[in-house]
């Protein structure tokens, strides 16, 4: 760790400045994220009531909406709130739901994952072909193989300085291209064995409640508490408000950089296997787009792209929030699936407008004097 | 400024990097050229370098959007949802002639420009972003208006897919043309030097009072209308209108086309020229690896290897 931690120094200001600068669109920034970190964390920063207000329009914001939507739909649909229904949105955000986990921890650090779609595909496919050696096998060769995706993507962005949407652009490519080509370019479908263990992953309920959505609240109780309460989410925290100053502070960029890439990579092959055992199948065509509803659901849980500042339970709301959102639409039933394309495109770019507009104000504050 | 910088550190390495940089894609075209000529069948032939022209120049007008978009220390998205959404006006306005539907696919090119634009100049939204949202929305958009494939049949629109003027077939003309106006506006004009000067710092363009809200929203508004064009073009060549596909994945053959080119990705330089055969050199190795018998699979990791290694060769000349 010393190592790593004096080798990033020494590389000291001409490197580590330069390339913050160089990063490239994704690694652009407004200057107060540490401060703006302060706010929403506790009553560390002053009592100014509006700006209090707008960290909690940015926190809360999404579970807001999230409960308003439910309740308007509960109300004008009487299939929307039935077990069966409800049911059908808790199985397909859980999915969604581990990727946008993963996609957090990259966002909060400053960074973008845009090859979770594909590796999500790679895991499902993996762990298809492996269940026919077991449960075991299945996850573990989706997950090697899903986080080695990962630790590439973050080695290439952390070690060799490359901007995080270009590397992992890439690796989108190359993952599908990988998957396609195990899979006889996509000809060929892995199917699960009928009694197999690893399809009861997928299929099986506890208390009712199917078996992904269990391992979903887990995983999102676990990530909250990494993000919130241990070192290592302190730093994902420090390097993404200010990648220098986490160094003085002794936070070791590259490693926290690298770990939150294998993380996404791991969450998003996870996800991509659970996801075949509910299938009983690696199906080729999944994950195109994912990578966008998942950045998506981030963001409008409050995560700022341009990172630092970020909650695990705000992107569980987004999520929810897409989710319902894509299930009303398939409750009107004249409106075709593209719509949910264009509602959840002209979403986004309202919450990113709000954001900017809450960050740019709070910025304002607190940069005049005063 | 940054070369001398960087010049002053490791003047060798510095040298080559920026050599690399500049030219190294004109090495790997000339490359990929002998390895075809000397190893592919039927490789030297008019018919094989008139397919490889025309399927070159969508992506290569697109990839002149980009290079403006990334010179100006951005990123355009869109533009494969942009070509989607113009195929399906293509279907739903050609009955009114070829031109009116030209006209609706720019303009619809523009539309979606000005939005983006207006987010990334106006609201300061990230470029990522911002293009990342109409990425998503414009796609949508394209379905909604055309659910699925639709053939396109019109006498103008099929000259103008497969016609020639001089043995050029019209697409490459289209795309030459496009190129020597990009190039001309980069160079040559006011809004070149201050697109340029913003890409290299913004805040420094602020304080010289260069209108930067409004270049910002032109590059991105050219960036909508070329992939239009390409969209157009697209739809002449294939006579069809196929929402789902046209242009999925268009994005990531720009931006390839663009930095394997020798553009920055931090902005403040355009290569117009370099993006010209980085365009030519994603075409060749598609090409390539198709001609040897090589699942098209291939190609998509080959794609990866060739952006992550241009990346990581202009990676040493950032801004600094």
């Amino acid at each position: 760790m010393s190592a790593a931690n004096t080798r990033h120094r020494g590389a000291g200001s001409q490197e580590a400045a330069g390339s913050q600068e160089g990063a490239g669109p994704a690694g652009r920034a407004p200057r107060n994220r540490t401060a703006d970190r302060a706010g929403p964390a506790g009553p560390g920063s002053g009592g100014i009531r509006a700006e209090r207000l707008s960290a909690l329009a940015q926190q809360h914001g999404a579970l807001v909406a999230l409960l308003l939507t439910v309740l308007i739909a509960s109300l004008s649909f009487d299939s929307f709130a039935g077990a069966g229904n409800l049911e059908n949105i808790a199985v397909s955000s859980a999915f969604l739901a581990i990727v946008a986990l993963g996609m957090t921890f990259v966002i909060v650090s400053g960074g973008i994952d845009l090859s979770v779609g594909s590796v999500f595909a790679l895991g499902g496919v993996l762990a298809a072909w492996g269940s026919r050696y077991g449960p075991v096998v299945a996850l573990l060769l989706a997950l090697s193989v899903c986080g080695t995706i990962g630790l590439i993507n973050g080695l290439l962005i952390a070690r060799a300085r490359l901007a995080p949407f270009i590397v992992t652009l890439a690796a989108m490519l190359g993952a599908r291209g990988l998957m396609l080509n195990i899979t006889e370019e996509g000809t060929s479908t892995f199917l699960l064995a009928k009694d197999s263990v690893f399809a009861e992953l997928g299929r099986g309920k506890l208390l009712g409640v199917g078996i992904p959505v269990w391992i979903t609240l887990v995983l999102f109780v676990l990530g909250g508490l990494l993000l919130r309460r241990t070192r290592f989410g302190q730093h994902v925290y420090a390097v993404g408000g200010n990648e220098d100053a986490a160094s003085l502070m002794g936070a070791s960029v590259t490693r926290t950089k690298v770990s939150v890439y294998v993380l996404s990579g791991l969450l998003a092959g996870l996800a991509g296997a659970l996801n075949a055992a509910w299938l009983a199948s690696g199906v080729t065509i999944l994950g195109q787009g994912m990578e966008l509803e998942a950045i998506s659901a981030v963001v409008i849980g409050g995560t700022l792209l341009s990172g630092g500042m970020g909650y695990v339970s705000g992107s569980l709301a987004g999520v929810l929030l897409l989710k319902v959102i894509q299930n009303v639409i398939n409750q009107i039933g004249s409106l075709d699936s593209a719509y949910q394309q264009v509602v959840s495109g002209a979403f986004l770019i309202v919450v990113v407008v709000v954001q900017t507009w809450l960050g740019r104000r709070r910025k304002a504050r607190l940069t005049s004097p005063g | 400024m940054a070369e001398a910088v960087a010049g002053r550190i490791a003047p060798d390495r510095a040298a080559v990097h920026s050599w690399l940089q500049a030219y190294g894609v004109y090495v790997g075209v000339g490359v990929l050229l002998l390895f075809n000529v000397a190893f592919t069948d039927h490789f030297l032939s008019a018919e094989n370098f008139r397919t490889q022209a025309v399927q070159v120049a969508p992506i290569l007008i697109v990839a002149l959007g980009m290079a403006l978009a990334i010179g100006s220390e951005g990123i355009d998205l869109s533009v494969g949802s942009v070509m989607a959404l113009s195929t399906s006006l293509v279907a739903l306005y050609l009955g009114y002639g070829p031109w009116v539907a030209l006209l609706a696919t720019v303009l619809g090119g523009i539309a979606i420009g000005l939005v983006n634009g207006s987010l990334v100049a106006f609201v300061g939204v990230q470029p990522i972003v911002a293009t990342l949202a109409l990425m998503v929305g414009g796609r949508g958009l394209a379905l909604v208006l055309v659910p699925q494939l639709e053939d396109v049949r019109d006498p103008g629109m099929r000259a103008l897919g497969s016609g020639d003027l001089l043995g050029v077939p019209y697409p490459v003309l289209i795309a030459l043309a496009l190129v020597l106006l990009v190039g001309f506006a980069v160079r040559r004009t006011t809004f070149g030097r201050q697109l340029l000067a913003i890409g290299d710092s913004r805040p420094a363009a602020r304080l010289a009072g260069l209108p930067v809200r409004r270049v910002l929203l032109c590059v991105y508004v050219a960036s909508g209308a070329l992939a239009a064009v390409a969209g157009f073009l697209a739809t002449a060549r294939l006579q069809a209108s196929d929402p789902t596909s046209l242009g999925s994945l268009m994005e990531l053959s720009a931006i390839t086309a663009v930095v394997v080119g020798g553009t920055p990705l931090s902005g403040g330089r355009v290569r117009v020229g370099g993006t010209v055969a980085g365009a030519v050199l994603i075409q060749l190795l598609t090409a390539t690896l198709i001609k040897h018998d090589l699942p098209p699979s291939w190609t998509q990791i080959a794609q990866a290897a060739v952006i992550v290694l241009a990346v990581y060769a202009a990676r040493e000349r950032g801004k600094r």
